[in-house]
């Protein structure tokens, strides 16, 4: 088993192949589409597969460390940022291609229009722990 | 409250509501019921019969189940769904029950859960911890385990073969949270070990006692790996060594050479030399020849070829590596080692780093990066 890390985007990814923005959608498309991501989830229990999801919200800004007693110093929002991460979600996978096809399967989440939003994820694989045996 | 005895019992246990009739899948959520409730029970209340207190607690929450199933046609279909065994069958019930968790209709993360639960004596919630996943997911997946293996007759011999692939893959965990998961592995071993005499069980139990012996020299007290060659040998385990060297020889005596005998053999040579430079690699190639032959693995083939470097040269090294696909997991990694060696360090510095970015886990890459760092440095100076 493997962890993996799938990560939504507010900015950044590729254009969605059904790119309208969520505020342009009908109130019942936009329950369907919060159903079918719980629904996924769900699912993922099910299989024994689901570790963990989470959504961020757009704000934030940058911090920095500015010297031995001095406090941080913050920086931002910056509108202009390219890569603005939405959420994610993190599966427990035998194999890669299973990670593929369960971020294929998040990604057909329904939209505008009530289809699929085609929207790109990021998957990303955890850095997991050495094994004992080495040789 | 003696934790280890529990867990030493719960493969009884579930064979002991096997022959009263109960199937497998309800049998082991009953005794998995009554392990929760003596882990709650005994530290204050220890009972004087551990075994007859968790047969009774158990058969109580196994009764409790089928009542709780109010359809009396439910009920049938509960104690029906696999064939109980009658009193007095000839057959071990937890050697089944190691067959049964690692059948090949499970995938290797179901049945390495299932093994822990129904043979270790884990909980769900413990397992869960060792797998760093939440507690629901964990019991969902062994759930979906004992429905795969519903239709699975109990009574039927397995294959060795899954078993051990099974019990390698919770030894290779390591550990983590508050579960040993290799100590967990070596028991599960001796105990397969004590009631089966097939090589390569003892030469499986050989490698896990051979690999867990280095294991105080393993790591840093910050976590970072130590490589082989730069470890203290004096902080391995030569009880450890010795029980898993007296295991592989009679493993070995019984002429039925296989993979795990074969890895072991490597591990006792290097465990059998005193420093690094004493070791004896002509031997260790030899090994790695063996385990080719019997795997065709190309982790064999990666390992080998540092093992040539170390008996005949870098540049022969390099040459077995050439044969191989660069794509191979580390195989930038031993590149880059037997570059070095070969005094190539601009290549070696470029490798390592290139390791680094490959690394499937944080220890590795901290100290394949450190290794591009030092000949960097040395580089520059």
């Amino acid at each position: 088993m493997a962890k993996y890390l799938l990560l939504k985007h507010y900015r950044g990814a590729p254009a969605a192949v059904n790119d309208v923005p969520m505020d342009q959608w009908s109130p019942e498309e936009v329950m369907a589409h919060v159903q079918y991501m719980n629904d996924f989830a769900r699912r993922l229990e099910g299989t024994g597969e689901f570790v963990d999801e989470q959504a961020l919200s757009p704000r934030g800004g940058w911090v920095r460390y500015d010297g031995e007693g001095r406090p941080p110093v913050t920086d931002g929002p910056f509108a202009e940022t390219k890569d603005l991460i939405a959420g994610w979600m993190v599966i427990d996978v035998d194999t890669y291609e299973r990670a593929l096809a369960l971020a294929g399967e998040l990604s057909a989440a329904p939209g505008a229009g009530g289809k699929p939003i085609h929207e790109w994820l990021e998957v990303r694989p955890f850095l997991g722990a050495p094994p004992t045996i080495t040789e | 409250m003696d934790e280890a005895l529990l867990r030493t019992l719960t493969p009884t246990v579930i064979g002991v509501l096997g022959r009263r009739g109960a199937g497998f899948a309800a049998a082991e959520d009953a005794v998995q019921e009554a392990l929760v409730e003596a882990l709650r029970v005994w530290p204050d209340d220890p009972p004087r019969d551990p075994q007859g207190w968790l047969v009774t607690v158990a058969w109580r929450k196994f009764l409790d189940a089928v009542r709780a199933d109010t359809s009396r046609r439910r009920r049938e279909i509960v104690v029906d769904e696999e064939p109980a065994r009658g009193p007095g069958a000839e057959v071990d019930d937890t050697l089944q029950l190691y067959f049964l968790c690692a059948h090949p209709s499970l995938t290797p993360a179901s049945a390495v859960a299932l093994t822990l639960r129904a043979v270790g004596g884990l909980t769900t919630r413990q397992i869960a911890q060792a797998y760093l996943v939440p507690e629901a997911t964990m019991a969902q997946r062994i759930s979906r385990a004992k429905r795969t293996v519903s239709g699975v007759r109990f009574d039927q011999p397995g294959d060795v073969a899954t078993v051990l692939r099974v019990l390698y893959l919770i030894f290779n965990e390591g550990y983590s949270g508050d579960v040993d998961l290799s100590a967990e592995a070596i028991r599960l071993a001796r105990l397969l070990a004590a009631r089966t005499h097939h090589a390569e069980v003892a030469g499986l139990l050989a490698l896990m006692l051979l690999h867990h012996a280095r294991r105080p020299a393993r790591t840093r007290p910050d976590g970072s790996l130590v490589p082989l060659a730069e470890q203290d040998r004096g902080r391995w385990d030569t009880r450890l060594i010795a029980e898993g060297v007296e295991v592989l020889q009679a493993a070995l005596a019984r002429d039925r050479l296989g993979e795990f005998q074969a890895q072991a053999a490597i591990a006792a040579l290097h465990a059998d030399a005193r420093s690094a430079e004493e070791t004896d690699w002509v031997q260790i190639v030899e090994w790695y020849d063996e385990l080719v032959r019997l795997t065709e693995s190309p982790v064999a083939r990666l390992n080998r070829a540092v093992a040539v470097g170390e008996a005949d040269g870098p540049p022969a090294g390099l040459a077995a590596l050439a044969e191989l696909d660069p794509s191979l997991p580390r195989h930038a990694a031993v590149a880059a080692y037997l570059h070095e060696r070969n005094g190539n360090l601009g290549t070696a510095a470029r490798l390592y780093a290139e390791a680094a970015r490959a690394a499937p886990n944080l220890p590795e890459r901290e100290h394949l990066t450190r290794q591009a760092a030092r000949l960097n440095a040395e580089l520059r100076s």
